[in-house]
Order: C-alpha cells, then structure tokens, then sequence
C-alpha cells in the first residue's frame, strides 16, 4: 500500500488504529542520518570480522577453484554422472542458484511497479544477491559442456565450422536468457548506484576515493532534469525487467518440460519454476538480511516490518510450491500413464523417498509457522526457517532432476545415482563465490539505496510542509520569508 | 545557427553556457523540500528557463513546478525494443533458411514458435541498453567537469541540502535582482558560480 505523506500522517494521529503501517523509516532519521549511517561502512576502516569472513569465503572461493581444475584437467568422468542420470549436480546447482537470483528482480523491478516503498530498504543488496547468483549459476553450465574451451560454441558466433548453434533447443534458449538476465540486472543496479556513488563521491576525502567515485558516478548532481529522464528510465527498466525475470526461470523449466522424460514433460513448470525461484529468493535475503541489519547496526532502516513483510511473501510462494507439488501427483494419476505414475510413486516411495520427503517439509510445512504473526516477526525464528527453505528449495531440484531420471522406461538402466566428493565441494566452493562477492559488495558499495529511502520518507514529500514540519506555511509565506541568516537586499 | 542548436540541446541536459565573463550561474540553498518546490515555481513563474534544482532524491511533482515536460527516454526504450526485436527475428530466420538450413524430421527452417524466446530475450536486451544509453545521453553525462564542483557547500547536494542553480545563461540572469528574488524566497548560502574551466 503506498505510503502517501496524508496517510503517514494519519498514522502519526491514530497509533492506536490496527491496520495502521508503521513508518518505513524508524528511529526518526533525519536525512542525513541515512547518508551517514549507510556510507559509514564503506569509509571506515575493514574490521577484523570482515576479514576473518573474507577469509573463510576466499578458502571457498579456493575449494571452488581446485575442483574446477580437477575437473578441466581429468573430464566430467570425476562426477557422480552415470548412465540414465546424465544430469546431476551441476544442474541442480544452476537452477538453484538461478532461482536465488530471482528474489532480488521481484524486489527491484516487480515490487517498484506494485509501488511496494518498503522495498527501498532492501533492494540493493538483494539486487546485488542476484547478480552474485546468477554468476555462481553460470558456472555450472559452463563446466558442465566437457570440452569448456569450446563452450562460445554456445554463441552465435561465426566459427571454423559455419555452424550455428541448435536455436531450437532449450538448453540454447537458456544461454540467451540467463545472459541476458545478467546483463540487465547488472545494469539496472549501477543505474541505482549512481546516485548513491555521487554521494560517496562527495563525502570522499583521499584523492584515489574522489577519482573512483567521480569517475563511476559520471558527474552525478541530483539535478531535476536529470532525476526527471532517470525516474522514466528506472520505471521502464522495471518494466523490462519483469518479463525478463519470469521468462528466464520459465526458459530454465523449458530445459525440463520439452523433454519427454516422466516427472518432466509438464505444462506446470513453468510458473511453478517462477514461484519456487521467488520462494527460494526470498528465503535467501532473510538470511543475508538478518544478519547483516545487525552487523551494520541499520534496523531502523531494514526493520523488522521488512523482514515480516518478506515472511509473508515466503509463506505464500512456499504454498503455491506445495500446492504444485500436489496438483503434480494430481494430474500424473489423472493422465492415466502408467510412466507418469510410476514416476510419482517413485519419487514420493521409491529410493529417494528422503529427498522427496526433506522437500516436502522443508518446503510446504515450515513456512506454514509464518501465519502465526508472532513467529514471523521473530528473528531467529525466521533465520532458522529461511535456511530450512533454502535446503527444501535445492532438494526440489535434486528431486525433480535425479528421480525422474534414475528410473526411465528401461528398467534394465535403471541405477542410483550418487555424487562424489567433487560434485559436493564445487557446490561447496560456490558459496565461496558468493559470499566473496557479496562482502566486497558490504565492504565497498553501500547495501542500502539511500536515495530511494531518503524519497520514501514522509519528509520527502514538498506537501509534508504544507501542514507539518517547520513551522510556517510555505505555500501562502513564499513572497514574505524572511530568511535568518541574510539581511534583506 | 548549428551553434546555438547545440546550445539550445545543451541547455535541456542542464550544460550552460558562462555567461558574462566567466559567470555560471547562482547557487542558493533552500531548507527541505517543500520550500524548495515552492521557491522552483516562483522562479519560473518570475520568467526563467535555464535553472534547475538538486536534491538528493527526485521530489514528486517538480517537473511541474518547474514547467519541464515528460521524459523522452521512452521513445528511445521503443527504438531499442524494436532492433532488438528485429535482430532477433533476423538471426532466427537467416541462420535457419539462408546460412544453413537443416533439414530436421521435416520441420520448417524457420518458424515463429521456436523463435520466441531469442527474440523476447534480444528485444529486452537492446531496449534495457538502449535505456541506460539514452537516459545518460538526454542527461548529458557522463559530465566529469561541472562548474558547479567549485562550490565547497554544493557536495551536500547528494546528502541532505536542496539547491536551486539559475544559469547565467539565462535571458533573465542578472547578478542583482536574481539574487534578491533567490533571497525573498528563502535562499541561503547564495553564491556566484564562476566556470573558472580547469580541474582543481
């Protein structure tokens, strides 16, 4: 519900009303309060936690290193891969993390179209937790292809063969979408940045600071006439980003559902993709939110109204997810064949009854706690469920991908599939990617998009003085003010 | 005649040109918001064109209060969606039909249905860009000199202070009485921008 200056206003007057919203921005922050309390961490000197967690993620970032050159150096052969399970970890781990991206296009793009201003709070950083995302995504399907030095073949490029790649396969769509994914994302985050930049760049003391942020701020001055052609851009790359961000995870469902495999030629996958991606977004920027608020000491700005906010969204994509994964059994019996069928009971009964059943849990019951409104604004509660989430949201993919496939139409072929050590720790190694990243992005850029909170507040409004504020009214006073500190001319 | 186009084009992007000598323009600061957006009107209801605010974050209805029309950027998002489109299309139809066509289980070179997805993905591509490219363009950056630098108060143009700059360029610009209307209105801290033209 947009917060208008009347309705904040309102709020102020009735604290005993019961649907009343509370303030966006608490603590009463002035506004320079947010520019200080936000790139205070980008200017202050690195703590030691910080490096200690760099630390720990850079031996992450090493894990993920050595066993992608393991890999290149021996052949995917050193994978769990067998025969009916031609697809195991590494595409588990692309959807997954493709999908963690989601969360942070629907706060920045889909949310802003929806004038939800309470995304203002957390939208940097969770469009950051895409980027990173999307880029620990890419390179699973980048080793995956065997020969990786030939993987532009991917790109329509002109090369020695004069082929040009399969257009008419998923797998090639993919490529196109996460990529384009990326790309926008990327950009619509600096088109964000710049202002904030701008603001670092004017606080900046030491020569290689200014230069830095004088030259990607691009000569910023929060003119109106530059406000006025960047709101129309931000607005319309929202609207771009929207599409994007639903048809990429549908591409990436594609990859399943144009296949005839049992378990994957489904019409549902598609939106059914999208809503678990928006679950397990969400569920990962309550983790990361959580404990970077308190790290940063910015609660009034992150409070905890976004955090319920957000419980709310996981409680209701983690049981459109649940109900997906009932109306699956649903129509597999109600199509009559016995593959589909039998690709269900085995799923739900058969050797990998844990996984399916861990799924199931984590992903339809946990989140069912969020009604309670006692529990969905209790932070280490939330904290607990977001990781549940998380674990359910890789098993799904896990489900869907190794069940459907280790029992095809060929008894005879049939086997169970097992991941080796390297399959673990370069999922492993990942989160060192990531968690790399993401504290560079802690350490360097401020986490919070201060121009857009400082324009969510009610003291943004010009209207805000009509009737409030500084104690005579602007609008009749204009050609009276006598300003304080100059003497008439 | 091209010279004063160029200006004329500068001049909605916010670049003027010094006025006498090597005068910029006036500088005032105004409180917060609203006395900002009220001081933007009486500006330009007094006459002047070439004056801009800035403010840390946009002010909802400031466009009107200082008479500039709608933003053009989505004309520029339209001519990028439409390359995009047809480069997608292009690609899908010229590598199947003409490069090389192949001749797969009967189906046709080139259709529609399995096209979409290049061709969506391309359009959003080349509009996003084209966005970006265009919002930078129509706002004249990246501007890595502006005389506006000069002014020790304005690094709180991105924090917590609210400007109004009026351009010498302006036909209306005059030392003395811009000055006065700037103070009537509640402007502080008002200086005299000089275009001294070197960095630091």
């Amino acid at each position: 519900m947009p917060v208008s200056s009347a309705d904040s206003e309102k709020t102020l007057a009735s604290t005993a009303d019961y649907h009343a919203e509370a303030p966006l921005v608490q603590g009463n922050l002035s506004f320079h309060d947010i520019t200080e309390l936000v790139t205070a961490h980008t200017e202050k000197k690195t703590p030691l936690a910080w490096w200690g967690a760099f630390s720990l993620a850079n031996i992450g970032l090493l894990l993920l290193v050595g066993m992608v050159a393991y890999l290149f150096w021996n052949g995917t052969g050193v994978w769990g891969l067998n025969n009916p399970v031609g697809w195991g970890y590494a595409i588990v781990n692309f959807v997954f993390w493709v999908g963690i991206g989601h969360a942070g296009t629907l706060i920045s793009a889909i949310l802003f179209l929806f004038r939800q201003q309470w995304r203002t709070g957390i939208n940097r950083a969770a469009e950051a937790m895409t980027i990173f995302a999307v880029m620990c995504a890419l390179v699973f399907p980048t080793i995956h292809v065997g020969r990786v030095w030939a993987i532009y073949w991917t790109l329509p490029i002109p090369n020695q063969m004069e082929m040009w790649p399969q257009f008419k396969s998923p797998l090639l769509w993919d490529v196109f979408a996460v990529s384009v994914y990326f790309t926008v994302s990327l950009v619509f985050w600096y088109v964000g940045l710049i202002p904030d930049i701008a603001t670092m760049r004017d606080r900046a003391t030491t020569k290689v600071r200014r230069m830095v942020t004088g030259v990607l701020s691009m000569g910023w001055t929060g003119a109106n006439r530059h406000w006025r052609n960047y709101e129309k851009a931000y607005l319309l790359l929202a609207a771009l980003a929207t599409p994007l961000v639903l048809s990429v995870h549908s591409v990436v469902s594609f990859d399943f559902a144009v296949s005839i495999v049992p378990g994957w030629h489904t019409t549902i996958f598609p939106p059914y993709f999208v809503a678990g991606a928006i679950f397990s977004g969400f569920a990962m920027v309550v983790t990361l939110m959580v404990i970077a608020r308190k790290v940063y000491g910015i609660q009034n700005i992150i409070t905890i109204e976004h955090l319920e906010k957000m419980n709310i969204i996981i409680l209701l994509t983690g049981t459109m997810v649940g109900f997906a994964y009932i109306t699956e059994f649903f129509i597999a019996w109600y199509s009559g064949v016995q593959y589909e069928q039998y690709a269900f009971l085995n799923r739900a009964f058969g050797p990998y009854a844990w996984a399916y059943w861990t799924m199931m849990t984590c992903n339809l019951v946990f989140p069912q706690f969020f009604w309670i409104k006692r529990l969905r604004r209790s932070v280490p509660f939330m904290f607990a469920i977001s990781i549940f989430v998380n674990i359910g949201m890789w098993f799904e993919r896990f489900v869907i991908t190794v069940t459907s496939l280790h029992r095809d139409y060929l008894p005879s072929s049939w086997d169970y599939y097992t991941p080796t050590f390297v399959d673990v720790l370069t999922f492993v190694g990942t989160f060192g990617l990531f968690f790399t990243l993401f504290l560079l992005f802690l350490r360097f850029i401020p986490m919070v998009a201060i121009a857009e909170v400082k324009g969510v507040m009610p003291q943004a409004d010009p209207h805000f003085y009509d009737h409030a504020g500084d104690g005579h009214d602007q609008a009749h006073d204009v050609s009276v003010t006598t300003p304080q500190d100059h003497t008439q001319s | 005649m091209l010279k004063q186009l160029a200006t004329e084009v500068k001049a909605t992007m916010g670049i003027y040109e010094p006025g006498p000598g090597t005068v910029y323009g006036m500088l005032a600061e105004f409180k917060d918001p609203g006395a900002l957006y009220t001081a933007a009107k009486a500006v330009r209801e007094a006459g002047y064109k070439r004056f801009d605010t800035h403010s840390p974050f946009p002010i909802h209805g400031m466009d009107k209060a200082m008479g500039l029309p709608n933003s053009k950027v989505g004309f520029i998002t339209l001519g990028g969606g439409i390359a995009g489109l047809a480069l997608g299309t292009w690609l899908q139809w010229w590598t199947g039909t003409v490069s090389y066509p192949m001749n797969i289980s009967g189906k046709p070179f080139f259709a529609f249905e399995p096209s979409i997805p290049i061709m969506f993905e391309l359009t959003v591509l080349f509009a996003a860009l084209a966005t970006v490219a265009g919002m930078l363009a129509m706002n004249g950056l990246p501007r890595p000199y502006n005389p506006l630098f000069y002014s020790r108060n304005f690094a709180r143009a991105t924090d917590d202070a609210f400007f109004i700059h009026v351009a010498a360029d302006d036909s209306h610009f005059d030392e003395k009485d811009t000055g006065a209307l700037l103070e009537r209105l509640g402007g502080r801290n008002i200086e005299i921008i000089h275009d001294r033209g070197d960095a630091e």
